[in-house]
């Protein structure tokens, strides 16, 4: 039994990003997730995306955590060292309606407080972008867009809140919350927490935490999201993220450069998905083919396809985000429904819930001392000859490339297990290991090599992401020791 | 202070490519010929090929794949290689110059000539669209062939393979040794892709179904493999959904094609050859570079170990040797049912014999083998899983020459012949 | 006794030449057509009479970084042997050094094959 003041469930970005937030405070924070690492929800299968706001009305939480966020955000991942680009971001329009749906859009954004937003024509889209499609007639500008890698930036709030004093429980789902006199108990396997306050960031998760105490007020519809990452060879294609002028609920199917150099495509937009419904299909690699191409023709094929995902956006039943304290229990305060620009409010969201806290009753005092920064991690992929030698000549472990695709060494993998990877994919989102063109061919059996002799387990306890996920099955050496 | 090293000939790779193209350098007069490998032995992927069958062109004796490789190693040693091993070229330019990962740091090499022969990779999942929840359970033939033979894991007790290309059929028999169970190896062309020999002692041996001509739909399974679903296709090659069907399964194991690794090619910016997916080379193997060879699975993928050998030794001949660059003039294209060919450039010049390789576009019977219009070859039977390799006769080239004259465009063809 | 045709392919090389083998009634030997040299008739006759393959495999390794080390037989098995051949080495376990060539077991379940190393492994390897 403990007695946090705080208890954050869920550490994707939102929760990570409010653990994050609270630490710079004099309160005691848990932070619990459900898996063995994290971001293993649909923060990892974001799009990365940090967008400027003009496409929610004005009103809603979303356009104002969005645009908030957007200039939380870019300050974040400098103080976080987290890969982040303001590239801006181009939504074009191929008729006269669509071109009439961007003025509408670029005077929500206005109303909204988007900066620098601007209407330009399809010739200045096309110098801007010289691989757009020809036939766009008219685009919205929005330079304040930007990327940002969704898993590091995760990871790398959760680093600076341990940093912090931040409590990170692994492999706690919630089963229970109880109201315990001013408390809230928080039920997990190996322990109760008793806090005076608990935030419900618990993703695809929320509405059934809500419901333990008797909440309906959150309810999901998953809608599930296919992606589709290119080969870095073709990541200049465009700069850009380029979006359609969409006309459905989602922002639709667009072209993405990543913050790491790779060109992304999709998310496909599937309403009343199931809550596990993580899988990939033909049909939506056909559509998002055929919708990039369209921005873009010049877009290679399946061939330069390195890796493909789904994700599930943990969209409300409203539309809009679900933040504030439950009805039923007001030590309970919901950070829900966190879909697309999830991602982009995350900060501004980290903001709201501490004002709620505060409403709630929650004294927040600043610590005398609080780290802002996190020191930027070694990526030796980015460094020039020079600062590689130096970093060889100093330790062995520079001079063993594991991953020859994205060029990551056995020190950084080394450093990702100090970090708390336990299986290839903690590795992979910490180093990027496995990530690239060859998708581990090469270098799986090696990170599996440094994963045993770092964790000291066998082979056959190694996983691919936690439980049940094993690599092998058999060690070929264990099935008997006859001489010759 | 970086260390700079400076070389005859830098070899790339020392798989069964880089070892010949070393040898045959130092042996045509190279005085220092070192060869970069990133893993800790050499013999690339040979070591993990623990079958047999490499060898039969080269020694006319059937050898496995380490037996393969020693004797290339010792080869290498005594013609006085030098062996730069656990040492990754982090990069390579037109100038030759190369930095390299060694064990004892970083250093530059400067290199008179360099031969690239870093092999290739293996498509991958994403590659070919396949579909599903990516669980764990899913490898591609090669790395499933190195956790088996060299680490000494079994990966899984049911197995489907997807693709019937040759690492896949192996690794289906191996499986089977090791106590697996293979339920059946997928494929989405209505023949092989692996030899077909392979498919005799491999899979008939052992009565794994091959399933030809059918689509793998999608991996079922959340954290491990569940199994697969597939369904045959129609004559327009669609799959037939009505006819799917589901095979229960722990791994999955993909054999569905092979890449050449080009990404240090690309970066000195030399040309590649989009239907081979290697350099663009002449007669000897140099690439648009001068100084810049190429041989072996980097240049084009091979289906026999014994014929990257023939021609990574007719590679590393030029490059040790200290002749000027080729002239270049004429333009080698594919023509009727021949997907590529290989040199792409060829010297108007050049003193024959020279050698020609090329693969079919589809199977067929009784095939002749064109250049320029003068027949240099025929075929009983062309596979596209069988690689043609031809060597151009001086008698032959006179009459291509005269035909062609020495400037332009030549084709190779491989034209099945009328009954 | 009516006469019995055969059709496979030949594996002794990987042009993969298709064979058909036919027994005639009496014939002591039978025919082999489709072959394209010696050791395809030979490979023809035998395959259906005593098919016989070359098992490759791995063994157990102890002393070394490696851990396992890669064998064959140093003849063609009877085909049936196969998996038995290989079941039996699962359970084969050998100390470095190993000598390339360096026999394993000289005859393996009895059918008078050895079973060799097929790589070197040198003393603190």
């Amino acid at each position: 039994m403990s007695y946090p003041d705080v208890v954050v469930i869920g550490g994707g970005v939102v929760g990570a990003a409010t653990a994050r937030a609270f630490s710079r405070y004099q309160v005691d924070v848990v932070l619990l997730e459900k898996e063995p690492d994290l971001p293993w929800g649909t923060t990892r299968a974001n799009s990365g995306i940090v967008h400027s706001g003009h496409y929610d009305r004005p009103g809603t939480a979303k356009a104002r955590l969005c645009v908030r966020g957007n200039r939380l955000l870019r300050r974040l991942a400098a103080e976080l060292n987290v890969p982040y680009r303001q590239n801006g971001s181009l939504t074009v329009a191929f008729t006269p309606e669509e071109a009439a749906k961007l003025s509408e859009w670029y005077a929500r954004g206005r109303a909204n407080g988007v900066p620098r937003l601007r209407l330009i024509s399809g010739r200045t889209a096309a110098r801007l972008e010289p691989n757009l499609a020809k036939e766009v007639l008219r685009a919205l500008h929005a330079p304040t867009a930007g990327v940002v890698s969704p898993y590091e930036l995760a990871l790398a709030l959760v680093e600076n809140a341990v940093t912090n004093g931040v409590e990170l429980r692994l492999e706690s789902p919630v089963e229970g919350l109880r109201p315990a006199g001013k408390r809230l108990e928080v039920a997990t396997p190996g322990e109760s927490y008793f806090a005076r306050l608990v935030v419900n960031a618990a993703g695809l998760g929320a509405e059934g935490v809500a419901r333990m105490v008797g909440d309906e007020t959150v309810a999901l519809r998953p809608r599930r999201g296919e992606e589709y990452l290119l080969d870095k060879v073709y990541g200049s294609l465009v700069t850009r993220t380029i979006f359609p002028t969409a006309a459905g609920y989602s922002k639709g199917i667009l072209v993405i450069p990543t913050a790491e150099g790779n060109l992304m495509l999709g998310p496909t937009d599937v309403p009343d998905s199931g809550f596990e419904d993580l899988f990939t299909t033909a049909e939506g690699y056909a559509a998002i083919a055929a919708a990039t191409r369209r921005l873009v023709p010049s877009l290679p094929g399946p061939e330069a396809v390195i890796a493909s995902f789904a994700g599930l956006r943990a969209t409300s039943a409203t539309g809009d985000f679900v933040i504030g304290p439950s009805p039923t229990c007001p030590q309970l305060i919901h950070a829900a429904g966190i879909d697309s620009p999830g991602l982009t409010a995350a900060p501004a969201i980290a903001e709201e819930i501490l004002f709620h806290a505060q409403a709630a009753g929650l004294k927040l005092q600043k610590k005398r001392e609080w780290r802002r920064g996190r020191p930027a991690p070694v990526r030796f992929r980015e460094l020039d000859d020079k600062a590689r030698a130096a970093l060889a000549a100093a330790d062995p472990a520079y001079r063993h490339v594991v991953c020859r695709c994205e060029l990551v060494t056995e020190a950084e993998i080394v450093e990702a297990v100090r970090q708390g990877a336990r299986t290839l994919d903690g590795v992979k989102l910490r180093t990027r290991a496995g990530m690239g063109r060859c998708q581990g061919g090469f270098c799986t059996t090696k990170v599996m090599a440094i994963l045993a002799r770092e964790l000291d387990l066998p082979y056959t306890a190694l996983t691919k992401r936690g439980l049940g996920s094993e690599i092998v099955v058999e060690d070929l050496a264990r099935r008997g020791g006859e001489g010759r | 202070m970086i260390p700079l090293l400076s070389v005859d000939v830098a070899v790339i790779g020392a798989g069964p490519a880089g070892l010949a193209a070393a040898t045959a350098a130092r042996q045509a007069g190279a005085e220092r010929v070192a060869v970069f490998e990133r893993l800790g032995e050499p013999g690339g992927i040979l070591p993990q090929c623990i079958h047999n069958g490499f060898g039969l062109h080269v020694f006319q004796e059937e050898l496995t794949g380490p037996e393969y490789a020693e004797r290339f190693v010792v080869q290498a040693r005594e013609a006085g290689v030098e062996f730069w091993l656990n040492s990754m070229v982090l990069s390579l330019s037109a100038e030759r110059r190369l930095s390299v990962m060694s064990p004892q740091g970083l250093v530059h090499v400067e290199a008179a000539r360099v031969v690239l022969a870093m092999g290739c990779r293996e498509r991958t999942g994403p590659n070919i669209l396949l579909g599903g929840a990516r669980p764990a359970g899913v490898f591609t033939a090669g790395t499933a062939q190195r956790l088996v033979n060299v680490e000494g894991y079994l990966p899984g007790r049911e197995v489907v393979i997807v693709g019937s290309g040759d690492i896949g059929l192996i690794m289906a028999r191996r499986l089977t040794l090791e106590g697996a169970r293979v339920k059946a190896v997928v494929e989405l062309l209505p023949y092989p892709g692996g030899l077909a020999r392979n498919v005799r002692q491999c899979l008939e041996d052992f009565g794994i179904p091959l399933r030809l001509a059918h689509a793998t739909l999608s991996v079922e399974g959340r954290r491990r493999v569940s199994g697969v679903v597939i369904a045959p296709l129609d004559e327009t090659g669609r799959p037939v959904l009505s006819r799917a069907e589901q095979i229960p399964c722990d791994t999955v194991l993909l054999s569905v094609g092979l890449i050449p690794e080009n990404e240090l090619s690309r970066q000195a910016g030399l040309e590649l050859d989009p239907r081979t997916g290697g350099a663009a080379v002449d007669e000897r193997g140099e690439t648009s570079i001068p100084g810049i060879f190429a041989c072996g699975n980097v240049l084009q993928v091979h289906d026999l170990v014994d014929y990257v050998t023939a021609e990574a030794s007719a590679v590393g001949r030029w490059a040790g040797s200290s002749q000027a660059s080729g002239s270049r003039e004429l333009a080698l294209v594919p023509g009727g049912n021949a997907r590529y060919v290989v040199p792409q450039r060829l010297s108007a010049g050049l003193v024959p014999p020279f050698t020609i390789s090329t693969r079919v576009q589809r199977p067929a019977g009784a095939s002749v083998v064109r250049l320029g219009g003068v027949v240099i070859a025929r075929r009983a039977v062309v596979r596209p899983a069988e690689m043609i390799r031809v060597d151009v006769k001086p008698g032959d080239w006179t009459k291509v020459l005269a035909e062609v004259g020495s400037e332009g465009c030549l084709r190779l063809e491989v034209e099945e012949e009328r009954p | 006794m009516s006469e019995e045709i055969q059709r496979f392919t030949c594996i002794v090389c990987p042009l993969g030449c298709s064979l058909t083998v036919t027994q005639q009634p009496g014939q002591a030997e039978p025919a082999v057509t489709g072959n394209r040299c010696q050791r395809g008739l030979e490979y023809g006759r035998t395959e259906v009479s005593d098919p016989r393959r070359i098992l490759t495999t791995t063994i157990s390794l102890t002393g070394a970084t490696l851990r396992r080390l890669p064998v064959k037989t140093a003849a063609p098995l009877p085909k049936q042997f196969l998996l038995p051949g290989a079941e039996a080495l699962r359970k084969v376990s050998v100390a470095a050094p190993v000598r390339l060539g360096e026999v394993i077991l000289p005859d393996l379940l009895g059918t008078g094959v050895a079973v060799v190393a097929t790589r070197g492994v040198p003393p603190g390897s």
